[in-house]
């Protein structure tokens, strides 16, 4: 009873986040309603004998990413959204995404309707940390490894993508392709001789 | 309260370490002198400037604290006490008050707890800055979202040392692991974690040394330039309840939280003196912390912007990922 309540209370609540994000004008604003669907999303988590996954919710998305984003937004200083007048075709895609999401979210419900009631038991220590770390470094291993190299990848290429040759550095890589010309210039020049 | 004695503890200490005598005016030794200004800031003029965004400005402060303030529901603030059998009390209601646990709410990952609020923690700070519409308040505001989210790295890294070796994410785990523990405090085997954590807790609560967004003699007061009133009240305590915070963990995960050794022989374990004394020098433990957050302050000048951010990507980093390898192969070692 209690749990279902919160449950009402949280998914409003993060409903409620989501609609403002997309309906406000001013990008500060969508940014700090995405946090409050986050916060939300993790208080059902809590609800759902999670706290593992609702913890790390906050901490990624909430702590991190949307933390860099706002900074983002605070140091553009963007102006608030005009509506667009070219790109007229997106609302098409945009109207047929979502058709094809309410027709996803009606087959979960009717998958979860015909599925067989099986009382959860919160006891069991699905969402606790010490089995999200042993079914990741056995049973998952392999795409763990995965999104950890490709995560390596995304960092080396932010770092060579927003480095800056120093004015020394540079010149040396310049002088070296012209000794690198004029060697063979000069070898060109060596074979003509003889 | 703690907070507001902090404040008083902080200035009169400052007040001795610069040779002045410090506040000494409301009440004996000045004890009265937190209620007076509490009273001051509700009742001075609260200003909201013209060209401000209303709605996240009003929201900043309040974040702020949210987040400062939600942590303590899982400080370990005491051994679980045992007390006479409760249990012919209907539904397991009796369970709870008779293996009392001075915890507010047992949750298995509150190290990760403790570090999520905080992290989010940084809206306030940013959200003020920008709202309030001013370039030193942004300046601020930027300055420390970006020391903070340096400085959480760091932060966590030097944590995992520690995880690694109570082997749970739970506070009042990570005591129980340090008491078996043959170096009793993990401060001994975590030295390395310890210094960087203390460092990274100092950046994190925008303290000096590290307390470039408040830098007075460039950026006035930083991100709450523009706050007065309880609203800077809000700010002002969300800090201080910070330096509790930080010191709560430092003392839960380095310095064994609530026990003292030897403790167990005198009293026996679970009855109410026991906790007693254990909650005493949790308490105690964690005003040494504020302490040095105080004398810190009273003695270090400020570091360069550029300073900081070198120094906590290119050093602490580092450090703190070579201790975490370092412990990782210790602990592989010592359990095979």
């Amino acid at each position: 009873m209690i749990g279902t309540a919160l449950f009402f209370l949280f998914a409003g609540f993060a409903i409620a986040c989501a609609v403002s994000m997309v309906y406000q004008k001013n990008p500060l604003y969508s940014a700090v309603s995405l946090v409050g669907v986050f916060v939300a999303l993790s208080c059902i988590y809590v609800t759902l004998a999670a706290p593992f996954i609702a913890v790390v919710q906050i901490l990624i998305y909430a702590g991190a990413i949307m933390v860099l984003v706002i900074f983002v937004i605070m140091l553009l200083n963007l102006d608030e959204d005009k509506p667009l007048t070219r790109l007229r075709y997106l609302y098409a895609v945009g109207g047929g995404l979502g058709l094809i999401l309410l027709v996803q979210t009606m087959f979960i419900f009717y998958a979860v309707l015909r599925a067989p009631k099986d009382p959860v038991d919160t006891s069991q220590t699905a969402g606790k940390s010490l089995s999200i770390g042993q079914a990741m470094y056995t049973e998952y291993l392999l795409p763990v490894e995965i999104v950890g190299i490709m995560l390596l990848m995304a960092i080396i290429g932010g770092v060579i993508l927003v480095r800056r040759l120093e004015p020394g550095q540079l010149k040396l890589v310049v002088d070296s392709e012209l000794d690198k010309r004029h060697e063979e210039e000069e070898k060109d020049d060596y074979r003509i001789a003889f | 309260m703690i907070v507001a004695y902090t404040v008083l503890a902080e200035r009169k200490v400052l007040g001795w370490i610069q040779g002045r005598i410090g506040p000494n005016r409301v009440g004996p030794w000045g004890v009265l002198q937190p209620f007076a200004d509490l009273l001051k800031f509700i009742l001075k003029e609260d200003l909201v400037p013209d060209k401000s965004t209303k709605f996240i400005y009003f929201l900043a402060p309040l974040v702020a604290l949210t987040c400062a303030l939600l942590p303590i529901v899982v400080y370990p603030f005491g051994p679980t006490i045992t007390t006479v059998d409760w249990s012919f009390l209907p539904y397991g209601l009796g369970d709870g008050i008779t293996r009392l646990p001075l915890t507010i709410a047992q949750i298995d990952v509150g190290v990760l707890f403790v570090l999520a609020i905080t992290s989010v923690g940084v809206y306030g700070i940013a959200l003020a800055g920008w709202s309030s519409n001013s370039k030193y308040s942004l300046m601020g505001g930027l300055r420390s979202s970006a020391q903070m989210i340096s400085y959480e790295l760091a932060m966590g890294a030097s944590i995992l040392g520690v995880v690694m070796l109570a082997g749970t994410l739970d506070l009042n785990g990570i005591i129980y692991a340090q008491i078996t523990s043959p170096f009793r405090w993990f401060i001994i085997p975590q030295i390395i974690g310890f210094v960087v954590f203390l460092i990274a807790a100092f950046a994190e609560t925008n303290r000096v040394p590290f307390d470039l967004p408040e830098a007075e003699t460039e950026l006035v007061a930083g991100f709450h330039t523009e706050y007065s009133a309880l609203k800077f009240a809000l700010f002002f305590m969300a800090e201080y309840v910070n330096m509790f915070t930080v010191s709560v963990m430092c003392v839960v995960l380095f310095l064994g939280g609530w026990y003292v050794p030897g403790l167990g022989r005198i009293f026996e374990p679970g009855s109410i003196p026991y906790a007693a004394v254990s909650h005493v020098a949790f308490i105690g433990k964690i005003c040494a912390f504020l302490f040095l957050y105080i004398w810190v302050r009273g003695t270090l000048p400020r570091f360069r912007f550029d300073q900081l951010m070198n120094f906590g990507w290119k050093f602490l980093l580092p450090v703190a990922l070579g201790n975490v390898i370092l412990t990782i192969i210790v602990v592989y070692f010592l359990n095979s």
